[in-house]
């Protein structure tokens, strides 16, 4: 009863909160239109940061505990993650084509997703590239804890490369700045919705893959008792 | 550590007889330099395209020769022994010595030349020479633990550029945006954040990879 009062008002909240940004927030002066991609844009990115943390977490988990669900999680994370780390990159490059006329700028925010993306196509490549199921899992999770590891090293480097490239301060301004107080509920609540909802998806398909394994295992059991 | 160290004599004495990865690392290096100073013929390129360059051509290098180390033992089937005869923790350092023996090896070669063929000058040839020479340490570190890592997978040579590019990247940018600076400005406390980036992630790549080293290896 409770998850599906939950259900509902997760469907209720992401309903307002397409009606807000389409109608109900005013447009910036200067971008027009192209402001509501703010709306969509930073959750998603958000949320594929988020997703790389899991995985990380569950890399971890598989290589202490060595249960192979813990690389199928493991797996679905990274899934997600590249998945959201794409509409990240091209949502923004739209966006940036629009305010600064370039699709790319190697501006600090760009510079992370790309790399996050390079470290998501890594994973996958790798794992296409091993057919034995322990040696992928524990290659795969190895993989993922190194990629993990580098990662503050972007958070310090970047900005102070970018920083010593171009004079003029371009970005970020965006999160910042001046929103008026609807575009603020609309921006806050949608970055929280869709957080509960693609968490939500995500433990959706964690299930999906505890099932898949239950019944390989019981499978392999029935085999052994003939 | 005594075991690190004859693993690395032992790597280097192989070397020494087919000199394969010496080879590779060292005739990429030419072939790049040699198309980059043709295709930039008389124009003399800034010295900052130059200081990427010089890094690109460093870090490609090293994509081709680094693997070796661990692709040479699983074809020659020594990675069994290897796993018998050492502990995990020494297997690791001494192949790292013997990639950054490697790179120190390329560096000496490629630095003349490219200073040489693209008339790059550099405010302090030392500064410079320590900056390429900490990051060669995140290199071998980075480059090590990847090379164990593709080493059990089927496709070797492509997968390990893709695997190690995200990795290394910190090195790249931090010992572009170095050099760059090193171009200009002779002193030191220019270049010290770089070199302190460089240094921290020399530090974090090698404690990294002796911690995981020990899941890639052992099956």
């Amino acid at each position: 009863m409770i998850t599906k009062i939950a259900k509902f008002l997760l469907w209720l909240a992401f309903a307002l909160v397409l009606v807000g940004a389409f109608f109900w927030a005013p447009l910036k002066e200067g971008l027009g239109p192209y402001t509501r991609v703010l709306y969509f844009h930073v959750p998603v990115a958000w949320m594929s940061v988020v997703f790389f943390l899991i995985a990380a977490y569950y890399s971890v988990m598989y290589l202490r505990k060595k249960e192979i669900i813990y690389d199928a999680y493991a797996k679905i994370s990274n899934e997600m993650g590249i998945l959201f780390a794409i509409l990240a990159t091209v949502t923004g490059s739209i966006w940036a084509k629009m305010i600064w006329h370039s699709f790319w700028n190697w501006d600090p925010r760009e510079t992370s997703i790309f790399i996050l993306l390079l470290i998501y196509g890594a994973y996958f490549s790798l794992r296409a590239a091993l057919e034995q199921e322990d040696r992928r899992a524990r290659l795969a999770a190895v993989y993922s804890l190194l990629a993990f590891v580098t990662v503050p090293f972007f958070i310090f480097i970047v900005p102070r490369i970018y920083f010593s490239l171009h004079p003029d301060p371009v970005i970020n301004a965006q999160g910042k700045v001046n929103m008026e107080a609807r575009q603020r509920i609309v921006f806050f609540s949608s970055l929280i919705t869709q957080t509960i909802f693609f968490l939500w998806v995500f433990s959706i398909r964690l299930k999906q893959a505890r099932v898949k394994y239950r019944l390989r295992e019981l499978n392999e059991s029935k085999l052994f008792e003939e | 550590m005594r075991e690190a160290w004859l693993i690395f004599v032992k790597d280097i004495r192989q070397e020494f007889k087919t000199r394969y990865a010496v080879n590779a690392i060292l005739l990429f290096a030419i072939v790049t330099l040699s198309a980059v100073s043709f295709a930039i013929g008389t124009f003399s390129a800034g010295l900052e395209i130059l200081a990427a360059l010089f890094w690109i051509i460093l870090f490609f290098s090293s994509m081709s020769g680094l693997s070796h180390i661990f692709i040479r033992e699983e074809e020659a089937q020594t990675a069994d022994t290897l796993k018998l005869v050492a502990r995990p923790l020494h297997i690791y350092l001494g192949k790292f010595l013997f990639n950054l023996l490697l790179l120190f090896v390329l560096e000496i070669i490629l630095i003349p030349l490219f200073m040489g063929l693209m008339n790059f000058a550099v405010a302090n040839l030392w500064l410079f020479i320590l900056i390429v020479g900490i990051g060669s340490f995140g290199l071998a570190g980075g480059g090590t633990i990847v090379a164990a890592i593709i080493s059990k997978a089927s496709t070797k040579g492509a997968l390990f550029t893709v695997l190690a590019f995200p990795i290394l990247l910190p090195v790249l940018i931090t010992g572009i945006s170095a050099t760059k600076t090193v171009t200009q400005a002779a002193a030191i406390a220019e270049v010290q954040g770089e070199l302190q980036a460089l240094f921290a992630y020399g530090v974090v790549i090698i404690t990294a990879g002796i911690l995981l080293f020990d899941y890639v290896w052992n099956e």
